[in-house]
């Protein structure tokens, strides 16, 4: 089973509109109740992480019966270390998007923390493509 | 653990349903459906929030209740109700001429079932400080919110604080003070007038608890009528000596903000149980911010909104906020010997955990939930995506369930009728009958005084 959404880079209003997707169809495969949650949690920091950086984005998901496969691939101004943006605290988010109450510089870290596998991959001045794979 | 079957209070009439999708449209769970003329609750999907009966134009849903004349059978006659009754009687009704009139109806003692709420406050208190990992706390005051969790918010029934509601606190009291009277526990018979529905089907089958210990159910509605015609402004009884225990904060318990105003730094009030979809939906996507309490209740404006309310609940609401003005709040009444005896009082307000009851599964196997799953998405492919509800089913989506569920055809779908009735796939006189056994005959015969016209059911 396969979905596809596309996300809107600046549009707060519509973050969050894939991670309610996937979280109802997750319902009616029966998945585990925090399973869930977790998954949602990591797609909806996904969802935000475009909408805030970059100019636009898309989400490819894959239900499979033991696992789901997320791919975020955005086109944006990509990180420049990773490994640094992973860290917690450290965000490049502008005052604007922190007013909204968003770019503490949890992102990254949070998917992490609810993804079973996270690989990113990133060009700067191109886009980010970020794949997260969890288990039933 | 659970009771074997759950008791909804939702019942259909078939005599005086007409098929109409009032009902279907609404419902917050799609738990409705319409075949063969008639609506169908689907039982696990029902969390008895009552938005149906006040849909229904041709009033078809009721909700059963107790046999008034089953307290004649108990020495001490206990009626209980909530503070947010005395809102809807108008003005110029005094509080002792309506305790009167209780009286006169025919019970022997009267208890509004907030007093006194200082003990439940306390215990609310206790359990919020003890398990700061499930936050937020959210109130498990309103049965269909909890039942809501239950069924569609799983992850949620954690958060649920396990202590029992109000009308709980006050037939616990009321057995207790009967008793310092010298009232046997067989003697003593407890009937609770409810605001809503889903107050009912918690009394019934309580939710996080064994059994519950009301003898009998009175709709609220229902002992308006008889109030109103007992009751008599040329009496000035005083009856405050059942009222000892009330306090501001125990009458305002049930109206929005209502307990949201004692718990937490921050705490959160939402009514209308389309709002509190809307929220839990973020809540479960960890999308809100640090909140400690949550007050979620079904209806808008809370009780004072109850189904079986006749007043308007903006009136209510005004009347009830008057009237908590000359009560004292309930730290005041902290030395009160009801107070200091309630300890054991305390103890049995602590309710079992809730157990999750998730409803919206395709399949107990995952690997044919996904098959249908995949079949329901390419089904939607064709279906107009209008939502109209022709079908029986709320919308196109749930028709797509429903019928790689095997519970519906592609048939049902009009759109789809039409289409293939175009092509010559199927007869017209075919296409005719299948709309006819849906929706039954009558639909389809001329009658000026149709029942469910517009504006019927406002």
């Amino acid at each position: 089973m396969n979905l596809e959404f596309n996300i809107e880079g600046g549009n707060f209003s519509r973050a969050g509109h894939a991670s309610s997707e996937v979280k109802k169809m997750l319902k009616q495969l029966g998945i585990d109740a925090r399973c869930i949650k977790s998954i949602v949690i990591a797609l909806y920091e996904g969802e935000v992480n475009v909408v805030a950086h970059a100019y636009e984005g898309r989400i490819l998901v894959k239900m499979e019966p033991h696992k789901i496969t997320t791919e975020i691939m955005d086109k944006g101004p990509g990180i420049a270390d990773i490994e640094l943006a992973m860290q917690e605290g450290y965000s490049t988010a502008s005052k604007a998007v922190r007013e909204m109450g968003f770019g503490a510089g949890m992102g990254l870290a949070n998917m992490k923390k609810n993804t079973d596998e996270l690989t990113i991959e990133s060009t700067v001045g191109e886009g980010t493509t970020v794949k997260m794979v969890n288990y039933f | 653990m659970s009771p074997s079957k759950r008791y909804h209070a939702l019942t259909i009439d078939e005599q005086k349903c007409i098929g109409c999708t009032h009902c279907m449209k609404v419902c917050p769970t799609e738990a409705i459906r319409v075949s063969n003329g008639l609506a169908e609750i689907r039982e696990d999907r029902c969390v008895d929030c009552g938005h149906c009966m006040r849909a229904c134009p041709v009033k078809a849903i009721y909700v059963e209740q107790d046999d008034l004349k089953k307290i004649q059978t108990f020495k001490y006659r206990v009626v209980l109700f909530p503070a947010v009754m005395i809102g809807q009687f108008p003005e110029k009704y005094t509080e002792d001429q309506i305790y009167a009139a209780l009286l006169k109806i025919g019970f022997t003692h009267v208890f509004e079932v907030e007093q006194p709420i200082g003990i439940l406050k306390s215990s609310i208190k206790d359990y919020c400080r003890k398990s700061p990992a499930n936050r937020p706390h959210i109130s498990t005051f309103c049965p269909a919110i909890v039942r809501l969790i239950q069924i569609r918010y799983p992850s949620l029934t954690e958060n649920l604080i396990r202590r029992k509601a109000p009308h709980d606190l006050g037939a616990h009291f009321a057995i207790s003070e009967l008793k310092k009277q010298g009232a046997k526990d067989e003697e003593i018979g407890l009937f609770y007038v409810t605001p809503c529905n889903a107050k009912i089907s918690s009394v019934k089958s309580p939710v996080g608890e064994k059994e519950s210990i009301v003898d009998g159910i009175i709709n609220m509605n229902d002992l308006y009528n008889r109030v109103m015609k007992a009751i008599d402004t040329k009496e000035a009884p005083d009856t405050s000596s059942q009222r000892q225990n009330l306090t501001r904060d125990g009458i305002l318990w049930s109206l929005t903000r209502g307990e949201a105003r004692h718990f937490g730094e921050r705490s959160m009030a939402i009514d209308g149980i389309h709002n509190v979809i809307r929220f839990l939906e973020r809540l479960e996507n960890e999308e809100v911010p640090d909140i400690d309490f949550l007050e979620l209740r079904a209806c808008d404006q809370s009780c004072a909104g109850g189904i079986m309310m006749t007043g308007n609940r903006f009136l209510t609401v005004e009347r009830l906020e008057h009237r908590a003005r000359r009560y004292a709040p309930a730290w005041k009444l902290q030395n009160t010997p009801a107070i200091k005896a309630s300890k054991e009082l305390k103890q049995k307000l602590i309710a079992d955990q809730i157990i999750s009851k998730p409803a919206f599964s395709l399949d107990p196997d995952r690997e044919r939930a996904l098959e249908k799953m995949n079949r329901a998405q390419r089904i939607i492919c064709f279906l107009p995506g209008i939502d109209c509800g022709a079908c029986g089913a709320p919308n196109c989506q749930a028709l797509a369930e429903d019928m790689v569920s095997g519970n519906a055809k592609m048939s049902d779908c009009v759109f789809l009728q039409q289409m293939w009735e175009n092509e010559g796939k199927i007869s017209t006189s075919k296409a005719f009958r299948n709309v006819e056994k849906k929706w039954g005959e009558l639909r389809f015969q001329a009658d000026c005084n149709k029942r469910g016209k517009r504006n019927e059911g406002f």
